[in-house]
């Protein structure tokens, strides 16, 4: 088993898995979607390379309104 | 009137007024506020995604598209420059390498007042990582001057505190940070209604921002229509130049010669 702290809340997954795994997992493959692993960018180049592991912090963000 | 053109980033716009797309009931409300206003240039904030929600829920950029408007990414809510950068990178990311952002690290959540000391410190990272950056700032000449010469594309001095619609609290302030800026100084936050976005304009800012002026007026449409209207006198009768003020002495309009009645004295 792995931890993975994804905005802010902790997710246990049976193996490591990549970006897109996980984006496919969580359902947000048709949206618009920028994600940050330990406080660095994942380019959406990198989704299907970047492994994940015990321990990572990710943060997935969307636009919304602001001003 | 000639060409009167607003160069940000080395882009031309047509519309001096910038909006935000935060406090609106629904995006239904939100688009047709902004197709009222005009703006060119929208901002938009950076949040984390809702997890476990419908993933077919509409998403802003579908409503506002990039191809349609230049979309601002902002850093509302963030306290320190570390937060400020992190944000802006996620931003570049979601929108494809754009780099034009507005930058704003603020000093505390009662105020909302910036903290120009970490301001200054994002700037510098982010105009290094090559963003545009447009930054919210106090309305200090000299912090100004400064974000100018870190390299800052646009300066944005507050006119009073983010979403108080006091208006324009220090025009003389924005008017030595006019006077000493050669990038486009735009009035961010504080305007109330369409006659403070007038004033702004008159005292020369190439625009204003806002959001809380049109979202929280009880019709909004409307209010970013008069909005849109206020920026454009207000720009215009800036260009214009307007007559001198005479303090105590009035100065007919009519002929003095040829009254019915001649004046005895």
């Amino acid at each position: 088993m792995i931890s993975i702290s994804i905005n802010g809340a902790t997710q246990q997954f049976a193996a490591p898995l990549n970006v897109a795994a996980l984006i496919e997992h969580m359902q947000l493959g048709n949206k618009r979607i920028a994600v940050e692993c330990n406080g660095e960018i994942v380019p959406r180049s990198m989704y299907a390379s970047h492994v994940l592991n015990d321990g990572d912090k990710l943060e997935i963000v969307v636009a919304v309104g602001g001003g | 009137m000639t060409q009167d053109s607003f160069i940000i980033g080395g882009k031309t716009y047509s519309s001096r007024l910038l909006v935000g797309t935060g406090k609106y009931k629904d995006f239904a409300e939100t688009r047709a506020a902004i197709e009222a206003s005009a703006a060119e240039i929208i901002t938009i904030a950076i949040r984390r995604s809702n997890i476990g929600q419908n993933p077919n829920e509409p998403n802003l950029l579908d409503i506002l598209p990039p191809s349609k408007y230049t979309l601002l990414p902002n850093t509302a809510g963030c306290y320190t420059a570390d937060d400020a950068i992190r944000t802006l990178r996620l931003a570049r990311e979601l929108l494809d390498g754009h780099s034009l952002v507005k930058l704003e690290v603020l000093g505390d959540p009662q105020s909302l007042y910036p903290n120009v000391v970490e301001t200054i410190s994002a700037a510098k990272t982010l105009v290094k990582e090559g963003f545009q950056v447009m930054v919210y700032t106090s309305d200090d000449p000299i912090i100004a001057k400064q974000l100018e010469d870190i390299g800052c594309v646009a300066v944005m001095p507050l006119a009073s505190l983010i979403g108080s619609g006091m208006g324009i609290l220090n025009p003389w302030n924005l008017q030595l940070i006019m006077e000493r800026l050669q990038v486009p100084v735009i009035v961010d936050a504080g305007v109330g209604t369409a006659s403070d976005a007038a004033i702004a304009m008159e005292l020369g800012c190439h625009g204003v921002l806002m959001n809380t002026a049109i979202a929280a007026a009880q019709n909004p449409v409307l209010m970013a229509s008069a909005m849109k209207q206020a920026v454009e006198a207000g720009r215009m009768a800036y260009l214009a130049g307007r007559m001198p003020k005479k303090f105590y002495s009035a100065s007919p309009s009519s002929p003095t010669s040829g009254m019915i009645t001649p004046a005895t004295k």
